[in-house]
């Protein structure tokens, strides 16, 4: 008896205490470098002003479903969350994302411009504070280039076996791949998502990827192409550009950046339903603090993606440890960008079940 | 029990045949290296023919001069060939080979065998070793490569050049450090060693309590009640996960450092009941009658008699609940929160996320503090064996 109420008194004390401290907050992220920048520019100096303290979690690669289980049972645990543009959409719909109107909520930039303006067509969705502007692209091994040819640079030496014999990465969804194969099928840019639509467009993709299958492994997570190009397992890879940043510039590995066809994608916070009153204006004070001008451009000098204000750009500076420029090493730098891919959030949330399938379907062949 | 067997050389055409087989073998994997795997089988095998037919021939009598030799000429091969690791390599295989063909040629590997044995069941009594070492070659391999890997001074799961140079520069302390520096990692630490002790100990408690009672006969539906208690084991863990994950938040144990507790004491009670259960079916029931007897109350009885009897049994179910709490990550992730972030949790993202090799340098230390926990039990086990073995019953 004496043993049941003691666990009972305990189990009552920790239960409030949890509820009680307000004065934390639990913000959701990707792990790994990403969430060291965020701490660095973000959580570190919010907590010094406000005494708040910010524990991590780094679950963004489940947000939705975890969300979708968290409401389902009515303990909304998290405060802030970063998600991808394509996850926002989703959350929002769903109505698992707070719509957030951003002139209210967020700083103006320094010249005064709204911060809707600011962001400009970055905001794909009500509920969704962009970020950052990241980009899938490739990376090769400087030394496996055979003699006498020219490095990789252009989208379609990735499918070029002959002139660049080695193995390749790819991510294992039909996201960009199908995109990279119709651009290399001959395909111009601007019809790529109107081939797509069409069952002889998905077979063309499909039957580019198939040139080049045997030759490619397979990734799930943003490390494992990194871990390949530095074992020297794959001749090139794709991945977040971020992540072949610190490839190349903080591990110094043998690694070139291929910028062509890159494919930009957006990042950014959404604040979750279902949180209490003062939680919400807590999450809404943290997202003012943490997405304005200063602070966007603060998280560039620990990790090379480009801050989502216009106004942030031309207060990127060095990187923190390293001290080299990082303007030449955002994916929006004009050098970079001289051939990229806009990522079609709309097509793809109404096309992604149906190619996902035939996707799979075909890498089971 | 030595058998006197007789020893006899064996003939050139037995010896020198089963050692170009091995040569050929080892060939296999130094051709692969190279990058011609049929070179180096056949290279391998012509080059052991040679050296057996000239040690076990013309050097029949001076064997240590004759290993000695091949040791050091098989490391200066290897050394020229790839350097430091290579040497090593090559005094190793200089090593086995020297005491391979003497093995072979004087006739000795009978020595230890009873002498009527047929030469078919000879070789299927090495056969059946070189199977069981294959086997635990096999088992232990993916634990020791983590080892090296872990000193990597790069932040990548390669065995770089360096590395294989044995170039000091190639290793490092670096991830170890990162390991006891990193808040994440000692947050992580901290939480898997204040979670996993109370969850054993509720185990340990409740799992006691309820192997004892079920072992009464009186004791109705026993058997249902058992299913029940251990189908923490048998059903998915995700689905346990799951169901936790709702049931715990509804009443408000979710994201808790209790809930993550009970969560981890359901888990580990199985564990107990099953040891215990085990324990208790050698347990003399008129022990505790002879207590009783003698005016002990059951309180007593069972912490005087039958507790010092079943704790063998006890704590191998305590060390099973621990481990499962330590190394269990599914549960955690539905039950805890952020805040109890365990170290398989902090190992499952890191794997995912960055493939840090800080992951390495924990697996390390766990493995060696697994090693140096089984051990102390098993001495403890020994001694007390040893120490009933003395006094009579």
């Amino acid at each position: 008896m004496k043993l049941t109420t003691a666990l009972l008194a305990t189990s009552a004390l920790v239960v409030s205490a949890g509820v009680a401290s307000a004065q934390s907050m639990t913000i959701v992220s990707w792990g790994g470098a990403y969430s060291a920048s965020q701490k660095n520019a973000y959580h570190d100096p919010y907590s010094e002003k406000t005494g708040v303290e910010i524990i991590n979690d780094d679950s963004s690669a489940e947000a939705v479903a975890k969300l979708r289980a968290m409401n389902e049972a009515g303990n909304v645990t998290w405060d802030v969350v970063d998600v991808v543009g394509a996850d926002a959409i989703r959350l929002c719909d769903e109505g698992l994302a707070m719509e957030i109107d951003h002139d209210e909520v967020l700083a103006a930039a320094p010249d005064g411009t709204s911060a809707s303006d600011d962001f400009g067509d970055l905001i794909v969705s009500d509920c969704f504070v962009p970020q950052i502007v990241y980009s899938t692209t490739f990376g090769y091994r400087t030394d496996m280039v055979p003699a006498g040819v020219e490095a990789p640079n252009d989208i379609c030496d990735v499918f070029d076996l002959e002139t660049y014999p080695g193995k390749r990465a790819l991510e294992k969804r039909p996201i960009n791949n199908m995109e990279w194969a119709l651009l290399c099928s001959g395909v111009a840019k601007e019809d790529v998502y109107d081939v797509l639509e069409t069952e002889d467009g998905i077979a063309m993709a499909l039957a580019k990827l198939d040139t080049i299958k045997d030759q490619t492994i397979w990734w799930s997570a943003g490390a494992d192409t990194p871990q390949l190009l530095a074992d020297g397992e794959i001749f090139m890879g794709s991945t977040y550009n971020g992540r072949l940043f610190s490839l190349i510039e903080e591990q110094g590995q043998p690694v070139g950046m291929m910028w062509d066809a890159q494919v930009f994608d957006l990042d950014g916070w959404i604040v979750p339903t279902g949180l209490s009153e003062e939680r919400t204006k807590q999450a809404m004070d943290y997202l003012f603090f943490a997405t304005d001008t200063q602070r966007l451009a603060d998280q560039a000098k620990y990790i090379s993606y480009g801050p989502a204000r216009a106004s942030s750009a031309p207060l990127v500076g060095k990187h923190a440890s390293l001290g080299i420029d990082m303007a030449p090493h955002m994916p929006t730098d004009p050098a970079n960008a001289a051939n990229t891919f806009l990522f079609n959030y709309e097509w793809w949330a109404d096309y992604r079940d149906d190619l996902d399938a035939k996707f799979q379907a075909w890498l089971a062949q | 029990m030595a058998a006197l067997t007789p020893v006899k050389p064996t003939p050139a055409s037995f010896y020198v045949p089963v050692v170009a087989a091995a040569g050929g073998f080892a060939g296999i994997f130094v051709g692969t290296a190279q990058g011609a795997t049929l070179l180096g089988l056949v290279a391998g095998a012509a080059l052991l023919a040679g050296i057996a037919l000239l040690l076990a021939g013309a050097l029949s009598e001076k064997e240590k001069a004759g290993r000695w030799g091949l040791f050091v000429l098989m490391a200066l091969a290897g050394f020229t060939l790839g350097g430091l690791m290579g040497g090593i390599i090559g005094a190793l295989f200089g090593w086995f080979f020297g005491w391979f063909i003497y093995w072979l040629s004087t006739g000795r590997y009978r020595q230890k065998l009873v002498p009527y044995l047929t030469p078919g069941q000879v070789l299927w009594h090495y056969t059946f070793r070189v199977i069981c070492g294959a086997i635990f070659v096999f088992l232990i391999t993916p634990i020791i490569v983590v080892m090296p890997l872990s000193f990597n001074a790069q932040d990548f799961f390669t065995f770089t050049p360096e590395m294989l140079r044995l170039d000091p520069d190639g290793f490092s302390m670096k991830h170890y450090d990162d390991f006891f520096t990193n808040s994440d990692w000692q947050n992580a630490l901290w939480n898997s060693l204040t979670i996993a002790p109370m969850a054993t100990l509720l185990s340990v408690t409740f799992g006691t309590l309820a192997a004892i009672g079920l072992s009464q006969p009186h004791v109705p539906y026993r058997q249902a009640i058992m299913a029940i208690l251990i189908s923490p084991m048998i059903v998915p863990l995700i689905i346990s996960a799951a169901g936790m994950y709702f049931f715990y938040s509804r009443i408000g144990l979710q994201g808790t450092y209790i809930g993550v507790v009970l969560a981890h004491a359901a888990l580990g009670i199985p564990f107990v009941i099953i040891t215990v259960t085990a324990t208790l079916v050698g347990f003399d029931r008129s022990l505790t009658r002879a207590a009783a007897n003698m005016g002990a109350n059951p309180t007593t009885t069972f912490f005087r008699i039958q507790m010092p009897l079943i704790l063998p049994g006890v704590i191998s179910g305590g060390l099973f609940a621990f481990i499962t709490s330590f190394d269990e990550v599914v549960v955690v992730l539905f039950v805890g929160s952020a805040g109890q972030k365990t170290l398989p949790w902090q190992m499952f993202t890191g794997l995912r996320e960055q493939i840090s090799p800080t992951i390495l340098a924990v697996a390390t230390i766990l493995v060696a503090l697994s090693i140096l926990l089984l051990a102390t039990v098993e001495i403890l086990r020994r001694r007390s064996e040893r120490l009933r073995g003395m006094t009579p019953a």
